[in-house]
């Protein structure tokens, strides 16, 4: 079922703090909700659906989690629905919130993220040590170490064997970020740095520099969806998901190309539902936990033939108003913000900034009605969420 | 250079029998009966076809290298790798090696076993 007009992006709010010492995790969820409310020009008391993902407090407990948060914001709902994919999941959510509205569950639909790693002095490195040891794989893969940047690091090496990729373009994904970070208040790196800046970072896990990775960073954000109706009686741009798609990819068993993520599928889908192609996208919001990220993701959405990626992103591809792709003007995760560690919220806002004209005017791209989000949760090169959602303004 | 402490794995009933080789010095892995796929991570059901008509069988231990990523920032740097086993499956494991400088992807590799932190023998990967 086509999505278009089943339901409008109506809020949406980015948490502006990076370091969130003197708040705790309901707070930024509470913050988030009423941002992304008062954005929209309603309030807590219209919210009859909400959806979160695995970031709410008390996730890891019996009977808290998801109750815990709806209890805290003082919801009154019809609908609750818990989808937890990670980065990707607030992207998912978008569909789930929209069918939801038109199969008449709920007619406000609030989705929120928040998260305080930077706050919580989380480590990459010891990632792994945290991992649960409760699942299938646990016990056949923690031995071995894998944290965050070295699983990464592999996709990166295999796209450098397969199609001669090169750190140089690698960085140019960095550069572009950065370019766009320097017009964004909020951002935590706003200092525009070049290919050797990358380069001559130290390298964290073969072949990735420290900056080809993203920020650990506190924040969120949250969007509300609304019904036609209520939407057409607020003020706000008519902005609806035209075509969606989610999948879970994993290493089946054993055989899996590690260069192609879920987006494969969920790319295809979300254009075939939307009836458009990569080239009508004005703008993207592509998940950028590391460059490589971006690279593999804008190949497998078909922005570019596999391969080709990093072609596409060298000499300012990625920059607004220099490149092929206009792509995560905030400066992204690279640069602005992974709150969390979870970056499919803010990748969500930027798309709905475009396509409403609020982005930043040093990096808006002309009349954008077309944009595109997508996140990639979990991890690139081992199991992860893929979501993908194409959004467009209503004239 | 001091040693990496290898984490123990917490095998389940299903995947001792797996632990238990790997302490002989045994490669053991799961085939599909249905298909005659041989998969990893060994489990009950088969993840192809869903049924548990499976089967623990020996592998060579031999391999090439689909991808690798030295972990610089650990101390000691360690190598994560995916290898990709001469019976078909592609698992991960560690290589180890004294020069991370000369590794390659589609270089061979072969099994050896090497103590974790309470003794239970992991299957790491040597270039040969």
């Amino acid at each position: 079922m086509s999505l278009k007009g089943a339901a409008y992006i109506v809020g949406a709010y980015e948490h502006p703090t990076r370091h969130a010492v003197d708040k705790s995790l309901g707070q930024l969820h509470a913050e988030v909700a009423l941002g992304a409310l008062q954005d929209a020009g309603l309030t807590l008391e219209d919210v009859d659906g909400y959806f979160c993902a695995g970031d709410v407090p008390g996730w890891e407990s019996q009977g808290a989690g998801p109750l815990s948060v709806v209890e805290y914001l003082g919801l009154k709902l019809r609908h609750l629905d818990t989808t937890e994919t990670w980065g990707s999941a607030y992207i998912n959510l978008v569909e789930h919130a929209a069918r939801a509205i038109a199969a008449g569950k709920c007619r406000v639909a609030l989705i929120t993220q928040a998260g305080r790693p930077r706050a919580e002095k989380f480590s990459p490195a010891a990632s792994h040590l945290k991992q649960a040891q409760s699942t299938g794989e646990a016990q056949f893969e923690l031995p071995y170490g894998p944290v965050v940047t070295n699983v990464y690091g592999m996709c990166a090496m295999r796209h450098m064997y397969e199609h001669g990729t090169t750190s140089e373009q690698l960085a140019w994904i960095k550069v572009a970020a950065s370019h766009h970070a320097q017009h964004n208040p909020n951002a935590m790196l706003r200092k525009v740095v070049t290919v050797e800046d990358v380069l001559e970072s130290p390298v964290v896990s073969t072949p990735l520099h420290r900056l080809d990775c993203c920020v650990i960073s506190d924040g969120g954000g949250a969007v509300v969806l609304a019904h036609p109706e209520v939407a057409r009686s607020l003020k706000r741009p008519l902005v609806t998901p035209i075509g969606a798609g989610f999948t879970v990819k994993h290493l089946n068993g054993g055989y899996f190309d590690i260069l192609a993520s879920g987006g494969v599928q969920t790319g295809a889908e979300a254009f075939a539902q939307a009836g458009v192609t990569p080239r009508d996208i004005q703008y993207a919001s592509l998940y950028d936990s590391f460059t490589i990220t971006v690279l593999i993701q804008l190949e497998n959405l078909g922005f570019c033939e596999p391969g080709q990626g990093g072609r596409f992103v060298a000499d300012g591809g990625l920059i607004s108003g220099v490149g092929k792709l206009a792509v995560n003007t905030d400066g992204g995760g690279l640069c602005s913000n992974h709150p969390g560690n979870r970056g499919g919220m803010t990748k969500l806002i930027e798309a709905v900034r475009q396509v409403r004209g609020e982005a930043h005017p040093e990096v808006q791209v002309p009349d954008c009605r077309l944009a595109l989000a997508h996140g990639t949760g979990g991890q690139l090169g081992a199991r992860h969420g893929s979501a993908t959602l194409i959004l467009e303004r209503e004239a | 250079m001091n040693e990496r402490t290898i984490p123990s794995p917490q095998p389940w009933l299903e995947t001792q029998q797996y632990w238990d080789a790997a302490n002989d010095g045994i490669l053991l892995l799961k085939r599909c009966l249905d298909t005659g796929k041989v998969f990893h991570y060994p489990r009950a059901h088969s993840p192809f076809t869903g049924s548990a008509n499976t089967e623990w069988c020996e592998v060579s231990g031999q391999g090439t290298i689909y991808s690798y990523s030295v972990l610089n920032r650990a101390d000691p740097p360690y190598c994560i790798a995916y290898v990709t086993l001469k019976e078909g499956p592609t698992v991960l494991t560690n290589v180890v090696t004294d020069d991370f400088g000369s590794l390659r992807i589609g270089q061979p590799v072969r099994v050896e076993f090497v103590a974790s932190e309470n003794g239970q023998k992991v299957p790491v990967f040597r270039p040969c």
